[in-house]
């Protein structure tokens, strides 16, 4: 029996205000425990809350940017549980009025264009963070992360395979850094994704019983625990045995999912409208407003690369894979108008170098007018690619511009027919054995002499040159 | 009869209540009695009415992303019942 | 005259015409005190009486005038029990926005007030240390939950005091007590700092010897605080300058569903009295209907109760007050036992019923049924009061269906206690301001309080209105024999 796997996710992208969502505590990752803590976040009796106008354009956005239908009324309601990281043991979340609803991501997967709807965005406020000391008979809790913005994305259960999954959480996080709301950062707990995955008979329409996955700490993580969750499930039902709703959590180490020692019973959160907190009722032509700060989104920006400069969507997506890249690579277009050799030199020596030293294209320092130049002057002969990546260290380690290093260091090509027929004699002096060879007919023996030439002009012979006279050169010899 | 025992003894574990039997039984007898007499606002007819919930005459109300000072944790863990540092301590949840 | 008979104002005259020092003030409350506190037991906890600072005697309208804030207020470093064993040892680190503004004009806090646990009751009964006695009658209640704040007033043992009032705990208290209190109109003042009872009723407002008092504190307690979103954005009208205006013309309503057949005839009685002095000085009258009055009760405590469920829901021994970490035998998880036995022990009878009921009505498969209907009949009876508002400026009720009863009468009754609200609860839905004022007293001593209530926002005529009837009548000098 073939079964098709039916995924659902659930992302927290935690949002990166200044402060938190309902008090003026920082919002930092990383701080002594319990010092970003005041009345509010600690659910101190008398204390009330105050949304963050940031979260809550931040909230619309992402919205917006997801295509969901933008709600007009917004409220937010108390989800009631008790957790010792919950500081007032109720939750500001949202349950009946979220902030947008019914939109779409759409992504290639394999070959395939998908859609997949997304549920609802929603904001809520975090927890803090519990720690289990080894062996220990109590657990320790720290409110700093506590009331800090979270941002809940729902999907509907449209994938279908692990690297749905893996593609839809990629495209998300990309189009979350475009809108610059969040880090996305899994392992500082930036983002987080919780799963939802059942198995049912092929063409079939009634949904099986899902188990819920959690604690999986990257993309990887979660493309893997999909996958060994597939494997499980469609081994019980070979079984003949029914699937237990539950909570399982992925363990890294073993690569397996496995039970949670559950939580008794099925939650009831009670949720009722949070008294303390008013309607939030937004005009149109506000969200109009909020709508037209959204900057041009990875689709529309791929898109448009692809037709403008005649990229193949995999070179284009390269380019827009991160918001400040696409943006610094139509910077260099200002200053020399050649997308292709522009595209090369950011993907191939620009990029290894961010990726070596861990850092964005905008840390990286180097101005696109300078970057711009130093392609143009490959472009037009005045120095051969090797010398331009030597050029480029320089650039990269001073803020000169490549003119200057190309004069200071005399790196100018050499392409004048007088200094090189010079060198060419020098090396066919040297390398009679090469000669003879090349003139006995070994096609090879001409690049190792244009070697030589390159060799004795210390790289700056213009190797075309070199090759076009050389050839004619020799046949004189 | 609208509430038994056992919904009594079932919300106070949702509310994480100790109650002893003495208390479940009398919280029935009283808890039947209460809601006996709301109920007579099933009576009402409420079909053309939106439901008052939220702040009566504000709405839209905000604070700019500023931050504040904080509290500093000798202020507040003075108060814990239990702690390590500037830790609070709880026993140990098992998940 | 000792100094702790006057009231606010007219120990405002005499500290500007340097008359009087501000010591003198404490010293004579604290005399007062000696006497008839073992008595009354107005008070929580033994009262402060602080050294008063050399600054709280140079800046502000209360400047050396001490205040008394029921126990639910948040004060500073200062014990805030809400008089429950859950809250034992609490000490808040910030004040409340309300003790900002008392200490920003010169005042300071001398007493947290005795209340019912958590602002649960109708009669003071229900704190976790002792019951505070009415000082005209100490075998009566004093009324709750602000029953200390009231107590202390009536008793000149405090000069002023501020409560809270959700379902009439100002009000109430105020008139078995012969004193004047107002509930604002919600988010007239600050709710930062008052441990909530039910989010969308509570108002923090002052309990008074007279109108002038608490025209004054509601001018320096009002406004609005960032830190709190229902607070209402709107202008502080000077309370004190507008008292004297003329009442000739105002409009007032009465409605049937206040006065009913079988209602205590002493009440009744004193009512048509107030009734009829107004109407010498030139108010008029008519009658009205506010139809849902019957059901306010219901609606109160659905709505009041699951508010209150999820407000408490706090209190679980972790960050501060009462933890009880004993293992008991259920062979539950030891943190969850810690949260039962806590909160089992931590909260009193009363509380326990209000948030078993909250928790019940909000569960799941209930809440369509009770609070989502609750909060609709609550519309409606909004909905009456701004009809009635249309054609008249205020409405004039009795406070009580009763006057103070006795300890103990009521506190097998839940549901009778709950009764005692009924003239008080429907402000609190509506939002709207109200204030009791003494119009009378029963044959045996006990003082009766008419309600009188106003538009939103409209405390001013409210003011006016009781001003020029206690200005025309002696209640409020009337003391308590102690």
């Amino acid at each position: 029996m073939k079964y098709e796997a039916v995924i659902g996710l659930e992302v927290h992208v935690q949002l990166k205000t200044k402060t938190k969502a309902f008090c003026g505590c920082v919002n930092e990752f990383g701080s002594k425990e319990n010092t970003n803590i005041c009345p509010v976040c600690l659910g101190l009796p008398g204390s009330l809350p105050v949304l963050n106008e940031k979260a809550y354009k931040m909230s619309m956005k992402v919205g917006l940017a997801l295509d969901c239908v933008p709600r007009q009324c917004v409220k937010f309601d108390r989800k009631n549980y008790f957790y010792p990281d919950l500081p007032k043991n109720f939750q500001i979340s949202q349950y009946d009025m979220p902030f947008a609803e019914n939109g779409a991501l759409d992504i290639y997967v394999n070959g395939q264009d998908k859609k997949i709807r997304i549920k609802r965005v929603h904001l809520e406020e975090d927890a803090g963070k519990l720690m289990h000391p080894e062996g220990e008979s109590y657990s320790l809790v720290d409110f700093n992360r506590a009331g800090a913005p979270l941002l809940e994305i729902v999907s509907e259960p449209d994938m279908h395979s692990p690297d749905d999954a893996y593609q839809y959480l990629t495209d998300l996080k990309l189009i979350i850094q475009y809108l610059d709301i969040s880090d996305c950062d899994m392992e500082k707990g930036s983002l987080r994704c919780d799963a939802n995955i059942s198995l049912r008979p092929e063409g079939q329409v009634k949904l099986g019983t899902k188990a819920e996955l959690k604690n999986m700490n990257s993309f990887k993580a979660i493309k893997a625990a999909l996958t060994y969750e597939i494997k499980r499930q469609e081994k019980i039902l070979e079984n003949k045995e029914p699937i237990a709703q539950e909570t399982r959590l992925w363990d890294e180490e073993k690569e397996q999912t496995i039970l949670m020692r559950s939580k008794e019973e099925a939650h009831d959160y009670r949720y009722f409208p949070e008294p303390d907190l008013p309607i939030f009722d937004l005009a149109g032509e506000e969200i109009q407003d909020i709508m037209d700060t959204l900057p041009e989104l990875p689709k529309a920006k791929l898109g448009r690369f692809m037709g403008s400069y005649g990229f193949s969507q995999k070179d284009a997506a390269v380019i827009i894979s991160s918001k400040g890249l696409a943006d610094y690579f139509e910077s260099c277009l200002k200053f020399f108008n050649a997308p292709k050799p522009v595209a090369n030199w950011l993907a191939g020596p620009v990029f290894s170098e961010m990726n070596s030293r861990n850092i964005s294209i905008v840390s990286l320092g180097l101005a696109p007018e300078h970057l711009a130049k130093l392609i143009s002057r490959v472009e037009d002969g005045s120095i051969s690619r090797l010398v331009a990546k030597d050029v480029l260290s320089v650039m990269l380690k001073t803020s000169q511009g490549p003119d200057a290093i190309i004069k200071d260091k005399g790196l100018q090509q050499v392409s004048g027919a007088s200094e090189l027929n010079k060198i060419i004699d020098e090396a066919i002096a040297n390398n009679k054995k090469s000669v003879d060879d090349y003139l006995s007919g070994k096609e090879n023996a001409l690049m190792f002499l244009v070697g030589q030439v390159m060799k004795l002009s210390s790289g700056k012979a213009n190797p075309k040159a070199v090759k076009d006279m050389m050839t004619e050169r020799l046949k004189k010899c | 009869m609208r509430i038994s025992k056992d919904d009594v003894k079932n919300i106070a574990n949702l509310a994480r209540l100790g109650l002893t039997d003495i208390e479940v039984e009398s919280l029935q007898v009283q808890l039947e009695v209460i809601l006996e007499y709301i109920d007579k606002l099933k009576k009402v007819d409420v079909s053309k009415t939106h439901a008052l919930t939220n702040a009566l005459y504000v709405k839209n109300v905000y604070r700019p992303d500023i931050p504040k000072a904080s509290l500093d944790p000798s202020k507040v863990m003075p108060l814990s019942p239990a702690r390590e540092g500037n830790f609070f301590k709880v026993p140990k949840i098992i998940e | 005259m000792k100094l702790n008979f006057l009231t606010a104002h007219e120990l405002q005259g005499l500290l500007a015409a340097k008359k009087i020092e501000p010591v003198q003030i404490l010293a004579d409350i604290e005399e007062r005190c000696r006497i008839v506190e073992p008595k009354i037991r107005a008070y929580a906890r033994a009262p402060f009486f602080r050294k008063i600072s050399s600054e709280s005697r140079l800046q502000g309208e209360l400047s050396g005038i001490p205040a008394v804030i029921k126990d639910n207020i948040c004060s500073d470093g200062d014990l805030t029990e809400c008089c429950s064993r859950i809250l034992e040892g609490f000490r808040p680190p910030y004040d409340a926005t309300v003790v900002e503004k008392l200490k920003g004009n010169g005042s300071f806090i001398m007493a947290k007030a005795n209340m019912d646990e958590f602002a649960f009751g109708s009669s003071c009964e229900t704190s976790c240390f002792y019951p505070t006695r009415n000082p005209w009658n100490t075998d009566h209640v004093p009324g709750g939950s602000s029953g200390g704040a009231a107590a202390s007033v009536a008793a000149d043992e405090a000069i002023f005091s501020l409560g809270s009032d959700t379902g009439g705990s100002i009000r109430q208290p105020a008139a078995l007590c012969g004193v004047v209190g107002l509930k604002p109109t919600y988010g007239r003042v600050s709710r930062y700092g008052l441990i909530a009872f039910a989010s969308s009723l509570d108002q923090i407002g002052p309990l008074t010897k007279d109108v002038r008092d608490n025209a004054l504190l509601l001018k320096i307690i009002s406004g609005h605080d960032e830190k709190d979103s229902t607070s209402a954005d709107m202008p502080v009208p000077d309370y004190p300058a507008l008292l004297e205006k003329d009442v000739r013309g105002m409009r007032v309503a009465i409605p049937r569903e206040y006065f009913v057949e079988g209602m205590d005839p002493e009440i009744r009685q004193s009512l048509t009295e107030a009734k009829n002095k107004l109407g010498s000085l030139g108010v008029s009258f008519g009658e009205v209907s506010l139809p849902h009055t019957e059901y306010a009760v219901a609606v109160y405590y659905i709505i009041a109760t699951a508010e209150a469920s999820s407000n408490l829901a706090r209190f679980d021994g972790v960050q501060y007050g009462l933890r009880n970490s004993e293992k008991t035998n259920s062979g539950q998880p030891p943190l969850i036992s810690m949260y039962k036995e806590t909160r089992g022990r931590g909260f009193g009878a009363e509380a326990k019923r209000r948030i078993t009921l909250g928790t019940y009505v909000l569960s799941s498969g209930y809440y369509d049924a009770y609070y989502l209907r609750a909060s609709k009949v609550r519309a409606l009876i909004k909905d009456d009061f701004d009809k009635v508002f249309k054609e008249f400026d205020l409405i004039l009720t009795p406070t009580s269906p009763t006057a103070a009863f006795k300890l103990g009468e009521k506190t097998n009754d839940p549901l009778n206690m709950y009764l005692s609200d009924i003239y008080t609860i429907s402000a609190n839905l509506a939002g709207i301001p109200a204030i009791s004022l003494p119009c009378g007293l029963t044959k045996k001593g006990l003082p009766i309080g008419m309600q009188v209530l106003g538009k939103p926002f409209g405390e001013e005529d409210i003011f006016r209105l009781a001003y020029q009837y206690e200005q025309n009548t002696a209640w409020h000098k009337e003391k308590p024999k102690l």
